[in-house]
């Protein structure tokens, strides 16, 4: 029974995963493609903790999700939000 | 970018992040994680300061000039830690040869030079990510010294 919801459960990450790749390459406003790019980050670190690499994950989590989004953020501001 | 949410949940949260990112440096030998993910944390938070206030707020905390510094004292601490091997008469970045003191394995101030190296790294990490964004804040007014 755990073994198929861990299934359920990866196949689910997985769908999430691809529907926010595709949709940070459809969004036209940019921050609204940088905080879906986050959400991927963080369904990425999950990823990786179901894949047993807790190490990667927590890297994932800081550089892909925290640094990446505050340092695309940071460069938005310095331009314009819309494409 | 001034938003009362973002400022007041920037400002409980930061010293949480902070003691977190301290952990994952200091347990770096023991457990997932290590200078790089708990500097990476760590940076995370002040950037995250500079960015929800404002950067004179950012500033008080670390300047563009600190983490310059500690960004290359970071990398000469490695190093100089490597060379005590090679002082003593071991090999580059020796451990037990170079006669650091190993402690009892699992406790936390144990691994000898590991736990050094990776406090260095972790303070590398961190003031590395705090310069890459002040040189994107910064860029355009200070293009002629910029690092």
């Amino acid at each position: 029974m755990t073994e198929v919801l861990t299934e359920v459960l990866n196949a689910l990450l997985l769908l999430f995963l691809i529907v926010c790749a595709i949709a940070v390459a459809q969004i036209r406003d940019m921050l609204s493609a940088v905080i879906v790019f986050a959400s991927f980050g963080l369904i990425m670190a999950i990823v990786w903790q179901q894949l047993s690499s807790p190490d990667v994950a927590m890297v994932e989590a800081a550089l892909g999700t925290g640094v990446t989004t505050l340092l695309l953020i940071a460069a938005i501001s310095k331009t314009r939000r819309a494409e | 970018m001034e938003d009362q949410i973002v400022r007041i949940t920037s400002r409980l949260v930061t010293p949480f992040i902070q003691v977190y990112g301290i952990y994952v440096i200091l347990h770096g030998h023991l457990s997932p994680g290590g200078g790089f993910s708990g500097g990476a944390i760590f940076g995370a938070s002040l950037v995250l300061v500079a960015l929800s206030f404002n950067l004179e707020v950012g500033a008080k905390q670390i300047s563009h000039t600190t983490a310059s510094v500690l960004e290359s004292g970071g990398a000469l601490g490695f190093v100089v830690t490597g060379l005590v091997g090679v002082a003593v008469g071991a090999n580059f970045l020796a451990n037990r040869g170079a006669g650091f003191p190993l402690g009892e394995a699992g406790e936390l101030f144990s691994a000898g030079a590991i736990f050094i190296i990776t406090a260095f790294l972790g303070v590398k990490v961190a003031s590395t990510i705090v310069t890459l964004f002040y040189n994107i804040i910064e860029g355009e007014e200070k293009s002629g010294d910029a690092h």
